[in-house]
């Protein structure tokens, strides 16, 4: 809408909460697909999410939504009311995901300032006819009605017991069931003063209208007072059993108000209890707010600068050396809650992968039914955290990796089964957290990438910059991410265009990832996503060159020691080698590698550090140790970035004396 | 800074920043960058190094908790590197979300030059010319009004020389 803008606060409470909401949708239609049927407090969630959709988007005047969100309101009122025997299964799914995109389309236009103008009368019209052929369906018997009668009999009514007998008989035809109060007609002597205190009451199944049952009654002899109410069936249900209730009919413990539909489904939710898209689309009612991203973010600056604050507080020159036993209590006192607030800081803008890997599912759903190839998705590791900021980063890339998995790397049935393979191809997505980095594993067992195809196009297309022979068959993998590369002929509708393995690799290295790739041929593929933990605040130790200093983070380092001279060894190539109990590892100097002015060249005078990431070790040659502190990670400017990316510097921080260190990254350092 | 120029400073909030340069000079010239890129001026600071940086940035600065890395104009225009001095200033930009320091030599005065006065630069003849966008005349003196965001985003010398 014009009037909107994506500032408008309120406008984007809408976009967030509608958004959410038809995320969960989504995840309750495929879920449901699955299972074949739709169970009814699925359907019970569907009527709410819609109902809320439609509400809000009635207020915020985006009408196709609105009216879209309407048109399958009645359909799931009208499912609700009769029971999902008659729900049209995997066809009604397609339409419901035609209708998720749509709104998604619709949001998606007013985030970016559009207007919502889609046009959804082709949708609202095939929910039309949905709804048109269930009624059809049902109207050979049509929907049966329930109602309440209290028949009151005048004083002069004798044997009131055999009155009531003859209405119940009278009825017979008219319903497919009665139920009465008093049960016992004939035999029962207490009946005849039941009926006359609190008259004889009916339950009845019918498919008849009010009118025609108000009608039958009222022709009853010595009516003194007729009641007739039409119930709703949960009202009915307390009240005796109906033998055909199915799965439609809500459990005795459940009080479905429909009269207030958003209600009862916190209690629903809750019962759904550990279904992982709700929890992970956080947008279960109750115990959440959503909360602007920047808000987040201004406050993780906040913590960051009241550490640099704190440090500059405890490692005040003016103090170095006094002996300052109270003080150094409280300042210890500070410490623990300041680390305290930063580590639940960190906590809140950690969001479960669940969201993004739920999402796949959609995903894979329709590209393997397009392509017609069975794919069997396996999540893992759903509930590995990550921050906020890499969730967005991460879901094209990850989108592309499954597509391409789909598309190219797995087989068709025929060939698999050719292949001596499992007709249903397997992809597999997987994450952990190993401390330092979060993993993203994308596994499929297909056809393998083709090594010779690969050095093909890559002459062709001049990208390889060191002689063929030269490589290994890890390192020719890697030329997908190449921008230009595509050893697809065709570009099908989901990939080929070269232009997604590198703008997925550039998304990643945005936020600091890495990603490689490894594959046997005719065994599959593995993609493995390699993301730092964006961690803020870190524990590091300072170390000085000359009159640089560095940091590194301690989880890196092994041990620090003063080397021998006898320990070092020089190899065939000049290069620096220290042996430290039994094992060698190459020796960085510092002052060589970002040549800096340091009078302690002598590896005698210095200090090493062996530090050490996934395996791999090397001894960083230093001037001297200068302490160990937390550190508050800040990027280097954006403008630095723009000359040159520096293998082995991932950022600096603030020391307590306001003095910049550099902060160094092991696994740059081992690529130099 | 002198006090006239804070003057000129506050004066600057309220009218619009328009035609309105800051000059400087650098190795004798004057030069000129439009005001409402600046963000402020500050005396020199302690560098930090940064390695495998172009010769002319000469690292970072901690500016109130902000890392700002710092560019030495002189170098940047390919004139001889002086030792920094008292009147050495750093003029801290943001051009387009990217914020950098300008060392120069000293900071001169905010002066108004209507586009009526500006002429176009001559021929691209030497290097330190790429960067001027125009020439400002004030009074008898000539300003080289300088292109803030070729200033920074244009490293295409850089990147041939360092293939």
């Amino acid at each position: 809408m014009d009037q909107f803008h994506p500032d408008d606060s309120l406008f984007e409470v809408y976009l967030t909460e509608t958004s959410q909401l038809t995320e969960q949708l989504e995840d309750i239609i495929l879920a449901c697909e699955n299972a074949n049927r739709i169970p009814e407090e699925m359907i019970h969630e569907i009527f709410r999410i819609m109902h809320t959709i439609k509400g809000s988007s009635s207020m915020m005047q985006v009408h196709g939504i609105a009216a879209l969100t309407h048109a399958l309101e009645d359909l799931f009122s009208y499912l609700r009311e009769n029971g999902s025997r008659q729900a049209p299964g995997s066809d009604l799914a397609d339409l419901l995901l035609e209708g998720v995109d749509f709104i998604k389309i619709e949001l998606h236009k007013l985030k970016n300032g559009l207007s919502a103008d889609g046009d959804a009368s082709v949708l609202i019209r095939k929910v039309e006819e949905v709804l048109e052929s269930l009624g059809q369906r049902s109207s050979g018997p049509p929907p049966l009605q329930r109602y309440f009668a209290r028949l009151l009999f005048t004083d002069d009514c004798d044997m009131v017991n055999v009155r009531a007998y003859h209405v119940i008989h009278q009825l017979g035809e008219l319903v497919a069931e009665c139920r009465h109060i008093p049960e016992d007609l004939r035999d029962d002597p207490a009946a005849p003063d039941l009926i006359r205190k609190h008259g004889l009451q009916l339950y009845l199944t019918t498919e008849k209208s009010y009118d025609e049952i108000h009608a039958a009654l009222s022709r009853t002899s010595f009516l003194k007072e007729l009641v007739l109410n039409t119930i709703h069936h949960d009202e009915f249900r307390e009240e005796g059993a109906d033998p055909d209730a199915g799965d439609i009919w809500p459990d005795q413990a459940d009080q479905t108000d429909l009269a207030d539909p958003a209600d009862p489904v916190t209690g629903k939710t809750n019962r759904r209890g550990n279904r992982e898209s709700a929890a992970a689309a956080g947008g279960s009612q109750g115990k959440s707010i959503t909360v602007n991203v920047s808000k987040l973010d201004e406050l993780m600056d906040l913590v960051g600068e009241l550490v640099i604050a704190e440090a500059m507080v405890t490692q005040n020159p003016e103090i170095a050396g006094l002996q300052l036993e109270q003080f150094h209590k409280s300042v210890n006192h500070l410490q623990k809650i300041t680390r305290e607030i930063q580590d639940k800081v960190m906590e809140i803008r950690m969001v479960p992968l669940a969201s993004v890997f739920q999402r796949m599912r959609r995903v894979v759903r329709d590209m393997s039914k397009k392509l017609k190839k069975n794919v069997n998705l396996q999540l893992a590791g759903e509930e590995t955290e990550v921050d906020k900021n890499v969730i967005e980063h991460i879901a094209d890339p990850l989108m592309h990796l499954v597509r391409n998995a789909v598309d190219h790397g797995l087989e068709s049935a025929r060939e698999r089964v050719e292949a001596g393979k499992p007709e249903v191809g397997t992809l597999a997505l997987e994450a952990l957290n190993n401390g330092s980095e979060v993993l993203i594993i994308v596994r499929d067992d297909g056809r393998g990438l083709d090594k010779k195809r690969i050095l093909e196009k890559a002459k062709a297309r001049q990208l390889l910059q060191r002689p063929e022979a030269d490589l290994t068959d890890r390192e020719i993998f890697q030329l997908i991410f190449l921008p230009g590369f595509s050893t697809r002929e065709e570009i099908t509708e989901y990939s080929g265009r070269g232009v997604g393995m590198d703008v997925a690799m550039q998304n990643i290295a945005s936020i600091g990832g890495t990603i490689a790739v490894d594959s046997r041929p005719g065994e599959g593929t593995v993609f493995t996503i390699r993301i730092p933990l964006t961690l803020a605040i870190i524990d590091g130790m300072n170390v000085r060159v000359g009159e640089a200093l560095y940091t590194l983070p301690t989880t890196s380092i092994k041990e620090s020691f003063k080397p021998q001279v006898r320990d070092l060894i020089t190899d065939p190539n000049g290069r620096e080698m220290i042996l430290v109990r039994g094992t060698c590892y190459p020796i960085l100097r510092l002052h060589e590698l970002f040549r800096v002015p340091s009078d302690c060249t002598r590896i005698h005078d210095g200090v090493l550090i062996m530090a050490e990431q996934d395996g791999k070790g090397i001894c960083l040659f230093v001037d001297e140790l200068v302490g160990q502190q937390q550190v508050v990670v800040k990027g280097l400017p954006p403008y630095l970035k723009s000359f040159n990316r520096v293998e082995g510097i991932s950022g600096c921080t603030l020391l307590g004396d306001g003095s910049i260190s550099l902060i160094l990254d092991v696994q740059g350092l081992l690529g130099r | 800074m002198s006090e006239s120029f804070r003057e000129d400073m506050a004066l600057m909030e309220e009218d619009s920043q328009k035609d309105k340069y800051l000059t400087f000079i650098v190795d004798e010239e004057c030069f000129g960058i439009e005001i409402r890129y600046v963000t402020e001026i500050i005396g020199m600071q302690k560098i930090t190094s940064v390695p495998e940086m172009p010769d002319f940035v000469r690292g970072i600065v901690n500016l109130r908790g902000k890392i700002i890395p710092v560019m030495d104009v002189r170098l940047r225009f390919n004139k001889p590197f002086r030792e920094y001095m008292e009147r050495t200033c750093i003029i801290v930009i943001d051009v387009h979300d990217l914020t950098v320091g300008l060392i120069v030599d000293s900071v001169a005065e905010v002066i108004d030059i209507p586009s009526s006065d500006v002429a176009a630069p001559p021929d691209l003849a030497n290097r330190g010319n790429r960067f001027v966008k125009g020439i400002g005349k004030v009074g008898a003196d000539v300003k080289l009004l300088l292109d803030c965001e070729k200033l920074l985003t244009d490293h295409e010398v850089e990147q041939l020389l360092n293939s």
